[in-house]
């Protein structure tokens, strides 16, 4: 036990009471946040200004699953063992029943096919592709998702994909899912993804010259103040906001 | 006024080759224009403002003739940015966001993001039966409005505008029941996290059984009026034919993959809000094409009369039942009364939290600034819209507003389509084949 | 234009602008620019139940050449706007632009990147119709005012004197953003 509680000491140092229960043994941080009503500097004397939490997204689940979730990932190991890219899957995430497999980027295309083909997985349709952009999550900052569907076996599952800031490639499984052309303009018009392999990737949503890509956390909204009769509302990202 | 005086209608020069904008007494110039050109190709630009592209659709045609070579889509002229919007505002006033996306079916688009919410704070299981019993008339009431505009707005674009006003006379009994039972014609923001804002007001289940009721005696109409047309058929059959492979390759669903006679409806595979204990029968239709999409249509309805009957049946039984979830961080506290100046939060509401209970004026405070928080993590819970699979993937990261909200909407991905539905037909049947498509403009550009 | 810019101000150009300003109103065409779900009203109000067609207006003509009124029906995105104004060029004289709605009115909820803050950028507006969507009673009751609007315009001599006369009171009218101690 420690000698002295220094009050700016971590709680979780100063006594073993203090530590959180954590009922997921993994999680994965990307960030922090600070701050609990928005305000920064001086003119906060609540103290919530210091509040600083960890931004946890729920953490890699441990082999075996449960029910069908454990069929589809045995499934897929032994097809991409058999398709000879056996460590495509870097984790697997199952939050709220459902199941999100996290593969590496370059093995995107073979597993996509392997999960359209194989008898055990056939997931035949894609409902199509979705960026997130977490600047917050160092490496890895722009993450595609793919939600597939199995008509047959009716069972949902998605596949997360990421890339870097710096390096915002990825393949394109136009060939293996056509209905993802759009999608994969959208998301190139909306985070500036670049699908590798896409036969026209450009700006569906946008004008065709403009400038920047507006979905990603780093572009602003882009509102104007609204003004009445002396009295102006700034737009909603430069208000003060609750975290 | 000649094109070279015209700021938008020069003849300009493109790497694809000369293009002329047409815009009245420079004929002369556009046949000499045309006469130098050696190329019999002819690409023409229709809309995004036309009166038959079903909203602001730009439609890219290559034609030879009468026959289309070449159909491509221009869309993005709605394109609003509520997703990015949603990511400002807490997850409650995101309902009122992600409804006015496909303006046609706002309760589907409600109803697919606060699933998501829902399953991301885990309670699904908690939501009150009156509450998944309304979200199922909302949504069966909304199908059928949808699916009058389809059949109005496809009727006025081949010219039969006799279904258009029947079809919004119609339109205009559920109109007025939503107006009853929200609040709004249109755009409600009525089903909330935790189940929906307001009770069924008094007599509104007399209204509904009045509405099914005279429904059952209008619908013929419409089968009457088209189902055996002549000049109807001609227009419609055999034309937009896309086969189950091509539906399920292009990731296409609804009515259209319906029509290919693969019986698919989330409703019956994947079901949510209790539909699993309501009977209804799937339509389809074995010929692929759009008049198998408008019977699909018109069967549709009579199958969510069956549905809202069986719903108000339900209703009848759940006098006094709650309508929101009873954990009070996330129940949307207030009850909304008109008073003697204006709608606010009603009297009693107001009594409860002011002098009865301190834990409610809490509540109400937090809710109504900060907002809830969702648990981190991501969730896609698709519905069955009337134009097909509509998914809101909502990702969290443990704070009071969505860190990304997508939806995955049935028009966008169905419009993909055209293309396929198009080349090769003429240029009167690619306006048929979108209508049977019946994309919502606002869902396909969000 | 025509011979009636050419009378001069007195009884006879007062009794041409009355009966021209009736012809106008009464036969009031609105071209087709609906976009969103104030499209959706504008169709219902030319639906059975709110009849536009009583005051004439129920053929919503496709070609901008033949329309008098535009009603901007929805929110204008960025992408949108060129063709908003290449429309509005396309209308002959007289002309009048209606916004419906608040995204048309003033970017209404979508304060943002993607939509024109009100098609008052783009295009001189005669009448602003706030909701969302404005109920068809509402664009009805909007386009009756319109109507007044049309029914008194002045010709000729007399409109480029009541030009003058508006612009030099809104020169030295206060501007709104100027208005203190309202907001109460």
């Amino acid at each position: 036990m420690s000698d002295e509680k220094a009050p700016d000491q971590a709680a979780v140092d100063q006594s073993p009471e203090n530590a959180p229960a954590t009922t997921d043994p993994e999680v994965h941080a990307v960030g922090v946040r600070s701050g609990m009503f928005g305000v920064k500097g001086s003119g906060d004397t609540s103290g919530y200004g210091g509040l600083v939490q960890p931004v946890v997204l729920p953490g890699a689940a441990q082999r075996p699953f449960d029910g069908w979730h454990e069929e589809v990932a045995s499934a897929l190991d032994v097809a991409l063992a058999a398709g000879g890219v056996e460590h495509a899957v870097e984790s697997v995430v199952i939050h709220r029943r459902e199941i999100t497999f996290h593969i590496r980027r370059e093995d995107l295309p073979a597993v996509a096919q392997v999960l359209r083909d194989d008898p055990r997985l056939r997931f035949e349709f894609c409902a199509g592709v979705n960026g997130v952009h977490y600047p917050a999550d160092t490496g890895r900052e722009l993450h595609a998702v793919y939600h597939l569907l199995s008509m047959t076996h009716n069972r949902r599952i998605r596949v997360e994909v990421t890339a870097p800031d710096s390096d915002p490639h990825i393949p394109s499984i136009v060939t293996v899912y056509p209905t993802v052309d759009w999608h994969e303009r959208e998301t190139y018009d909306m985070f500036g993804l670049i699908f590798d392999g896409h036969p026209a990737l450009t700006r569906i949503l946008m004008p065709d010259d403009w400038p920047g890509h507006p979905q990603r956390k780093d572009y602003p909204l882009g509102g104007i103040p609204v003004e009445y009769k002396g009295g102006s509302v700034p737009p909603p990202d430069q208000r003060r906001s609750y975290n | 006024m000649s094109t070279t005086e015209d700021l938008y209608a020069g003849t300009s020069e493109t790497s694809e080759g000369r293009v002329f904008t047409v815009t009245g007494q420079d004929w002369d110039q556009i046949a000499e224009g045309l006469a130098e050109e050696v190329e019999e190709r002819i690409v023409v630009n229709m809309g995004p403002q036309h009166p038959s592209t079903h909203g602001v659709l730009r439609l890219i045609l290559e034609i030879e003739g009468e026959t289309v070579s070449e159909a491509r889509c221009g869309i993005g002229y709605l394109h609003t940015g509520i997703e990015k919007n949603m990511e400002y505002r807490s997850w409650v006033q995101g309902v009122t966001f992600c409804t006015r996306m496909d303006y046609l079916s706002p309760l589907f688009n409600e109803a697919t993001y606060v699933f998501g919410v829902e399953r991301l704070l885990d309670i699904e299981d908690d939501v009150p039966e009156k509450a998944q019993v309304m979200r199922v008339l909302l949504m069966e009431l909304n199908r059928i409005s949808s699916h009058l505009v389809a059949i109005a707005t496809g009727g006025m674009e081949i010219g039969a505008l006799t279904v258009m006003t029947i079809g919004f006379r119609e339109r205009e009994l559920v109109l007025d029941l939503f107006e009853l039972i929200t609040g709004l014609r249109m755009n409600h923001a009525f089903i909330r996290p935790g189940g929906v804002a307001q009770d069924l007001p008094p007599g509104a289940l007399d209204e509904i059984r009045g509405f099914v009721a005279l429904m059952k005696k209008r619908l013929p109409e419409y089968a009457a009026l088209c189902n055996a047309n002549p000049i109807f058929k001609a227009r419609l059959e055999g034309v937009g034919h896309l086969d189950l492979e091509g539906c399920l390759a292009l990731g296409l669903t609804g009515p259209v993959l319906r029509s290919t006679g693969y019986p698919w409806d989330l409703r019956k595979s994947e079901p949510y809000s209790g539909y699993e204990t309501y009977d209804f029968e799937v339509q389809t239709w074995d010929t692929a094409d759009a008049y198998g999409r408008f019977r699909i249509r018109l069967n549709e309805m009579w199958e969510s009369l069956k549905l809202i009957e069986q719903a108000a049946d339900r209703l009848a039984g759940l006098e006094g039942a709650p309508v929101m979830v009873d954990d009070k961080k996330i129940a949307w506290p207030s009850q909304l009364a008109i008073g003697s100046d204006g709608m606010g939060n009603s009297l009693d509401h107001i009594r409860h939290i002011m002098g009865e209970s301190m834990e409610a004026l809490i509540h109400h405070f937090k809710l109504v600034t900060e907002g809830f928080r969702v648990p981190a993590g991501q969730a896609y819970v698709p519905v069955e819209s009337p134009r097909g699979e509509l998914g809101a993937h909502v990702v969290s990261d443990g704070g009071t507003r969505p860190f990304r909200a997508h939806f995955r909407d049935p028009s966008f991905t169905n419009l993909q389509a055209t293309s396929v539905m198009s080349e090769g037909g003429m240029i009167a049947d690619v306006i048929v084949a979108i209508a049977s498509i019946d994309p919502v403009m606002g869902g396909v550009d969000r | 234009m025509g011979i009636e810019e050419k009378l001069p101000s007195g009884v006879l150009l007062t009794t041409v602008e009355g009966v021209a300003g009736y012809m106008r109103k009464a036969s009031f065409w609105p071209a087709t620019f609906g976009l969103a779900c104030c499209a959706i009203e504008m169709m219902t109000s030319g639906g059975p139940k709110y009849d536009l067609a009583r005051f004439g207006m129920e053929v919503f003509r496709a070609s901008p050449r033949q329309a008098d009124l535009m009603i901007v029906a929805g929110r204008v995105s960025q992408k949108m706007a060129p063709v908003l104004r290449q429309i509005y060029d396309q209308m002959p004289e007289p002309k009048w632009v209606l916004a419906m709605g608040v995204c048309a009115s003033s970017g209404g909820m979508f304060n943002n990147y993607a939509i024109v803050q009100g098609v008052d950028h783009v295009v001189p507006v005669d009448m602003y119709l706030p909701g969302c969507p404005p109920r068809p009673e509402m664009l009805i009751d909007a386009i009756l005012k319109l109507h007044e609007q049309v029914q008194t315009k002045k010709l000729g001599a007399n409109r480029l004197a009541e030009i003058e006369e508006r612009e030099n009171a809104a020169l030295k009218a206060l501007p709104t953003s100027d208005m203190k101690g309202l907001l109460r």
